[in-house]
């Protein structure tokens, strides 16, 4: 069964917002608010300004977004 | 269920996000459930036959699934009403079985996965039913042909992009339309893991292919237009000039010595 294929790009954290919503920026010069993957709020990941974040855009409203990954 | 970057591990920038590595003792369960569906694909090529309702193939699945002891890994995903997927003609991939007839002539794919010991087994196939046309006919070699050179790209030291181009090498010579919205995918204790496996892209890039890692390869190809749409249904997948599409899927797992495709008998 083949999987949808979501929109995933890499982004940096530029302002951490209440509720673990972050504003990312993204290569393309546009900036995102992405709030955290329940993988990363169960595992306790600090996502900080200035790293690195994999964002999985929502096909609807490419806006906003889901953080799913923080680089090292 | 080993992470390419576990907490507690040596950090590796390789690793893509969420793949991961199966132990040896998690292959065997892995094939155990491939085993299981190609099984269950196999009774089901048997049965087809003009003048069958598509639901009578997923009564069969779910028969077959269960004797051999699994469970069916489609039903009740995301809310997916059905133990397979049975896709004639114009649908690409997705088709829910109901009362859709089979006729002579039809090009009919069956997409079917299964759980053994937690861990998915996922495959699919594209049956011609009796005498089909020419063309057809050249759609399905030409999609298992590039099922076939991906698999052979899935070595170690390769990467995903590698299997991607080996599929994209075969069908874009041959003018089809090769499907972009639905992609392969990791499989293990989720039906869908990273990495995504698109049927298309330049050669040498995306996630590093290791020992350990197991993934579904799975083009979708189009006599017409790559283009699809979702029917209202939520699932079934068409494509949108109305023309006949293929599919064929194995879940492989990369060993040290190149692809053990995991969903064959």
């Amino acid at each position: 069964m083949p999987k949808k294929e979501a929109i995933e790009v890499e982004g940096t954290v530029t302002e951490a917002l209440p509720n673990a919503v972050f504003r990312v920026q993204l290569p393309t010069g546009h900036a995102v608010l992405a709030h955290a993957s329940g993988k990363i709020r169960m595992n306790f990941i600090r996502v900080l300004p200035g790293d690195r974040v994999l964002v999985e855009l929502s096909p609807y409203d490419l806006t906003r977004g889901r953080i799913t990954y923080r680089f090292k | 269920m080993a992470d390419g970057n576990t907490p507690g591990r040596v950090f590796d920038p390789t690793a893509a996000p969420g793949v991961t590595i199966k132990s040896d003792r998690e292959l065997r369960s892995m094939r155990e459930a491939g085993r299981v569906v190609a099984r269950t694909l196999e009774l089901l090529a048997g049965a087809l036959a003009p003048g069958l309702p598509t639901r009578e193939l997923d009564r069969l699945a779910r028969k077959e699934i269960k004797a051999l002891g699994a469970r069916p890994s489609f039903l009740g995903y995301l809310g997916y009403p059905a133990a397979i997927c049975v896709s004639v003609n114009e649908e690409v991939v997705h088709g829910i079985p109901g009362d859709r007839v089979i006729k002579e002539g039809d090009l009919v794919s069956i997409d079917a996965g299964a759980i053994v010991d937690g861990f998915h087994g996922d495959a699919a196939v594209t049956l011609a039913v009796g005498a089909v046309t020419g063309d057809r006919k050249a759609l399905v070699e030409a999609t298992r042909t590039a099922l076939e050179r991906g698999i052979e790209a899935a070595r170690p030291g390769n990467r995903i992009g590698d299997i991607s181009a080996a599929v994209e090498g075969h069908i874009r010579p041959l003018a089809y339309g090769l499907v972009r919205e639905f992609v392969g995918h990791g499989i293990g204790r989720k039906l869908h893991e990273p990495p995504s496996v698109p049927n298309f892209g330049p050669p040498g890039e995306g996630p590093l292919l290791r020992p350990g890692m197991t993934i579904a390869i799975e083009p979708m190809v189009n006599l017409g237009t790559w283009k699809t749409k979702t029917l209202d249904d939520g699932w079934t997948v068409v494509t949108l000039d109305g023309s006949v599409s293929a599919h064929f899927e194995h879940s492989i797992a990369i060993t040290e010595t190149g692809p053990e495709v995991l969903t064959a008998l």
